[in-house]
């Protein structure tokens, strides 16, 4: 598997961590860290070990099916730009869960902190080794939700969900504006294979798809990258622990968005829009972050402002759509990892150590922590563009890219000076980080004594340092082969040559860092008094990014809320007028378009007695709709008038189980309605006086009479349109010949219903068993409305009738009533049983079938309650309803699961004949075991509705009592 | 027979549509009984009308399909039939609870206009 998989254990082996630590138990801080360590290292190693297929511009894919036939798959594809991200994400995933493992408290829920980490770690990962930009899209989608939790880990704090929520919303819409953007990409290019996509860079390009697409595209990796004007999501994100700071908001995630660019660099790049959007938008990130970082008085804010001003360096540098640029980015992107993440875990640790992040009342820990201040000062140094440390590299190409002729636009003129200005601006606020923090009196009133970390929480600190010195000093050995397979990953052939050396001589970018370096620190001498007092950053602190993100989320709020006012309605009336009238428009639309028109098969006589049939049903169907307001029982007896027209249409028109159905359910059906009439109120005479309706009656009823007949001859007409065609070849074939060779039964409804789509008919009974459930659920303790609950008219009169004679007991002309139909119903008990079975056994071959005899059988207690009255049927029958649901439920089930065992799919049916003495040739099939299920569970959920109803008649002579009987059912 | 069917089937539609708009629960239900009749003869007959021959076979390994009425709607009316009967079913308990506890009828568990 693993040397099959490689890939795809990196894959989900995240995903199964986070799994894993989700279900240990909250105090299992070490077993958590443990467990997410390993994790990563694994990862970490796995990767290693498939650098060497990278070489010569080597990609691994790896491919597991899912949708071949709509082009989806899950598509994992590794090349250098992927390897390098993945390395971060794995590399500082470790580091990190080492850092966490000694930051987070023993009093938090910490095994939730690292499945949440974990994910994140798979979602990363994801997202870098996508071969399919929908894939990578949604692996995307999915940091941000991570990033979301993560942000909001410690929930009961009130900043944390609100940077949460801000950081979602952000990030989320531009994940939209992404997924939009790539769609269109997909559209132009015919395919969403990542190769495939980076293959069409010239056809992208010469698309008049482009600039939305483009522009929906850098939307998304805005919004992630905390470009302006989104960048006001990161600040907020600072109230996660600060391992997630480290990880997810320096590291990873942020990175997340110029990881798109220069993924679809190749394809995007190399316009003029290009260039205006990316160019500008970068520049004024980094001008922005830089000078707003200068006047935080928090350690995180201070680092979070500067991030996003790196993140503007590097989309700046994509934006000039160079080779030499991409090379200073991607490289930027690696260094700026490094030290920002170590950076954070140092604020960590003094935030830790001192409880409190304030600039203002830090001073002098130097002497309480060297080591970490150390370590502090030597990651700074790299943020400013210190010679020796990777920080300054970068940033020299970043200057020699600034320098360069790239449009000869203003942007381009005004470029060096504005990156010198900026990385002026960088030193500054480095130097206050660490002046501030470490140098200067001891300090006074701290929330805690100072010390140094446990060695343990330096380590990673120690290592992520040692790296920027490395990569300083000797950058060529290091870094320079990762990075040349990286940048040519993109590049391919076009890949520039250029040097990793750490001295190219007295050139001009090395006298702009000069500038840069002499300038942040006398501007940092002169005012570093003045800057402890700033309480926001002058000129861009007006630009309220989070006021404004409120006042468009309230506007949203606000704008559906109007919507809703609108065309909103809690009425159901015109919510299923709205609805019949889009079926209408739906339906005939397609007979505007292309013409209503008969067909030419031969139409069969009129049957008179046929047209009788449905003359007398058509007038039970009007007549019920005309009637059933004012009289419900006669409009009741008028729709089974229809539903027998319906019945006998069934039989004439060779349906035989359909009718059989059809009868049993109208009888049972007219029952349950008959025993719900008695608890309807009484229905009061319109209050308008004579016989005129106010025209707003008058409007609604005839708009429902125009729906009603508009919706009548439609379907008239469209039944008749079809009728009148002759029937295409349909699968109709396909049943018919194999339902005997191959179900065992010549009932061929029968046998599609238990064989060939039995699992269709398993959900059906199972809807039905939820029904049954619901009923029962519903009616268990409820109580019918308390004017309905005096008895009948005629059984107080029968009652009076018994009290006035003093030989009659109240209750005996109620016994008496109706005797003889009382006696022939009571009788036919075992016969409509017998009868039940019957139609149960035939049915494979013969019209029935689980469903008829079920009903058949309900129908036999049915009549019983009726006769004999709820009371003295349980008295003498004792039914089960639940269990004959279970029972049928189950037996059902376990057939089909039978054939497991004999090692076919579910719900093959396996069939023969059997000779029975007396009974002849009975065929035996596994079929008739589902039908019995199906027969059990009809019964069942059948009885249990009757029941319910039947069961709110004898409640009601004890209202006073409720809860003397609450467990009376079945 | 086409004709009639056709009336028939718009006929029941008409009348469920028009009970199905109405403002009291016992209405609504006649409504869906109405429109699962017309729904039901509607699925059949997109099998074509068949007297005469019901979808059951004679015993043996070659059967001749033209001889027999289509049985794949009736299998899916058969279907129909018993989920509408749980339907209604479930919406009279409804119907009941929504009236004991509101104390109306009106499908909105309140009287607007009355």
């Amino acid at each position: 598997m693993l040397e099959e998989w490689p890939l795809f254990i990196l894959f989900v082996l995240p995903f199964l961590g986070s799994l894993a630590a989700a279900f240990l138990p909250t105090w299992a801080r070490n077993a958590a860290a443990a467990l997410a360590g390993t994790i990563a290292l694994v990862g970490l190693v796995i990767l290693i070990a498939l650098y060497p297929s990278l070489s010569g511009n080597g990609v691994v894919h790896e491919q597991i099916q899912w949708l071949p036939s709509l082009g989806l798959n899950l598509q994992i594809r590794l090349d250098g730009l992927a390897w390098l991200f993945a390395f971060l994400v794995l590399g500082i995933g470790a580091l990190v869960v080492l850092y966490a493992r000694y930051y987070m408290s023993s009093a938090d829920p910490v095994p939730r902190f690292f499945s949440f980490l974990l994910a994140f770690m798979g979602s990363m990962l994801g997202v870098v080794l996508s071969g399919n930009i929908i894939q990578l899209i949604f692996f995307w989608e999915l940091t941000s939700l991570f990033s979301f939790l993560l942000i909001g880990y410690w929930h009961h704090n009130q900043s944390a969900r609100d940077g949460a929520r801000i950081a979602l919303v952000v990030t989320a819409a531009g994940g939209v504006c992404l997924l939009v953007g790539a769609l269109l990409l997909g559209r132009i290019v015919g395919s969403y294979d990542l190769d495939t996509i980076l293959a069409s860079g010239d056809r992208v390009r010469a698309s008049g798809l482009y600039t939305p697409a483009l522009i929906l595209i850098l939307i998304g990796a805005f919004t992630k990258s905390a470009q302006v004007p989104f960048h006001f999501w990161l600040p907020h994100a600072m109230a996660a622990p600060t391992p997630v700071s480290a990880y997810l908001h320096s590291a990873t995630m942020v990175k997340a968005g110029v990881f798109v660019l220069m993924r679809l660099w190749p394809v995007l790049s190399g316009t003029d829009e290009w260039y205006l959007f990316v160019t500008t938008t970068g520049l004024a990130t980094l001008l922005l972050g830089a000078w707003s970082a200068i006047f935080q008085q928090d350690l995180k804010g201070l680092l979070a402002y500067s991030t996003i001003s790196h993140l503007g360096l590097i989309t700046l540098l994509l934006g000039l759509g160079s080779p030499l640029a991409l090379v200073a980015a991607i490289f930027h992107t690696v260094n700026h990892a490094t030290f920002k993440a170590s950076l954070f875990m140092a604020a960590g640790i003094i935030d830790h150590e001192t409880g409190t992040r304030d600039l203002r009342r830090l001073s002098g820990l130097y002497r309480a922590m060297p080591i970490t201040a150390t370590l502090a000062m030597v990651a700074a140094a790299a943020m400013a563009g210190v010679p020796l440390l990777n920080g300054f590299l970068s940033k020299e190409m970043f200057l020699a890219e600034a320098l360069a002729e790239h449009s000869g636009t203003y942007i381009d003129e005004a470029l060096p000076y504005l990156a010198t200005v900026a990385s002026a601006f960088a030193v500054l606020y480095s130097l206050r980080f660490i002046h501030q923090t470490f140098f200067g009196p001891p300090p006074t009133d701290l929330p805690r004594v100072p010390g140094e970390a446990p060695p343990w929480m330096r380590l990673p600190v120690e290592i992520l340092v040692l790296a920027c010195l490395v990569v300083g000093v000797l950058p060529a050995l290091t870094i320079g082969p990762y990075l040349a397979t990286a940048v040519r990953s993109i590049l391919g052939e076009q890949t520039p040559a250029y040097s990793l050396a750490i001295w190219h001589g007295f050139s001009q970018p090395l006298m702009m860092s000069l500038v840069a370096l002499i300038g942040g620190t006398v501007l940092y001498l002169i005012y570093r008094t003045p800057l402890n007092e700033a309480k926001s950053s002058p000129v861009v602190g007006r630009l309220k990014g989070r006021k404004t993100f409120e006042a468009v989320m309230s506007a949203i709020v606000a704008g559906a809320r109007a919507c809703e006012a609108v065309v909103g309605t809690v009425r159901l009336q015109p919510q299923l007028r709205l609805l019949l009238c889009i079926a209408l428009v739906a339906g005939g639309l397609p007979f505007v378009h292309f013409g209503y028109s008969l067909g030419e098969a031969p139409g069969t006589l009129i049957d008179p007695a046929f047209a009788l049939i449905w003359l007398i049903g058509g007038a039970c169907a009007i007549g019920a709709a005309w009637q059933a307001k004012y009289h419900r029982l006669a409009a009741l007896i008028l729709m089974g008038g229809a539903g027998l027209a319906t019945c006998i249409s069934f039989f004439w028109l060779s349906a035989p189980d359909l009718g059989i159905t059809q009868l049993l359910v109208e009888i049972v059906t007219t029952v349950l309605l008959l025993l719900g009439l008695r608890w309807l109120p009484k229905r009061l005479p319109e209050m308008w006086s004579g016989n005129r309706w106010p025209p707003s009656v008058l409007l609604r009823r005839s708009t429902d009479l125009a729906i009603a007949i508009a919706a009548g001859l439609s379907m008239a007409a469209v039944a008749y349109a079809i009728m009148t065609r002759p029937a295409p070849d349909s699968i109709a074939r396909y049943f018919l010949e194999r339902a005997y060779v191959e179900g065992g039964g010549t009932n061929v409804v029968n046998v599609i219903l238990v064989d060939f789509r039995g699992f269709d008919t398993l959900g059906e009974i199972t809807v039905l068993c939820i029904v049954a459930l619901t009923v029962f659920s519903l009616l268990r303790r409820f109580r019918p409305a308390p004017e309905s609950v005096k008895a009948p008219v005629q059984q107080r009169v029968q009652n009076a009738f018994d009290d006035a004679h003093a030989d009659r007991k109240i209750g005996d002309t109620v016994a008496d009533y109706l005797a003889i139909p009382r006696i022939m119903m009571e009788i036919s008990f075992p016969i409509i049983i017998v009868f039940a079975i019957y139609i149960l056994l035939r049915g494979h071959d013969a019209p029935g079938g689980g469903f008829a005899a079920g009903i058949a059988m309900s129908i036999a207690i049915l009549i019983q309650y009726m006769a004999k009255g709820t009371r003295q049927v349980e008295s003498q029958l004792i039914i089960r309803p639940l269990r004959w649901i279970g029972i049928g439920l189950l037996l059902a089930t376990l057939t089909g699961a039978g054939a497991w065992l004999f090692g076919h799919p579910f719900l093959s049916s396996y069939f023969r004949y059997v000779d029975l003495p007396l009974f002849g040739t009975v065929p035996v099939a596994s079929a008739l075991l589902f039908d019995i299920g199906v027969f059990a569970l009809v019964v069942g959920a059948t009885v249990v509705v009757l029941i319910a109803l039947a069961h709110q008649s004898i409640r009601v002579p004890r209202p006073a009592h409720p809860a003397a009987e609450t467990e009376d059912d079945a | 027979m086409e004709v009639v069917l056709a009336l028939a089937i718009g006929i029941l539609t008409a009348s469920g549509v028009w009970l199905l708009l109405r403002p009291r629960t016992f209405q609504v239900i006649l409504g869906l009984s109405f429109l699962s009749y017309a729904v039901n003869l509607f699925i059949l007959i997109s099998g074509r009308l068949r007297t005469d021959a019901p979808p059951i076979i004679a015993r043996g390994d070659t059967v001749d399909a033209s001889l027999y009425a289509d049985p794949l709607p009736q299998a899916l009316v058969l279907t129909a039939i018993v989920i509408a009967f749980a339907t209604t079913a479930l919406l009279l308990v409804m119907l009941l609870i929504s009236r004991g506890l509101t104390g109306t009828d009106h499908v909105d568990g309140e009287d607007r206009d009355q």
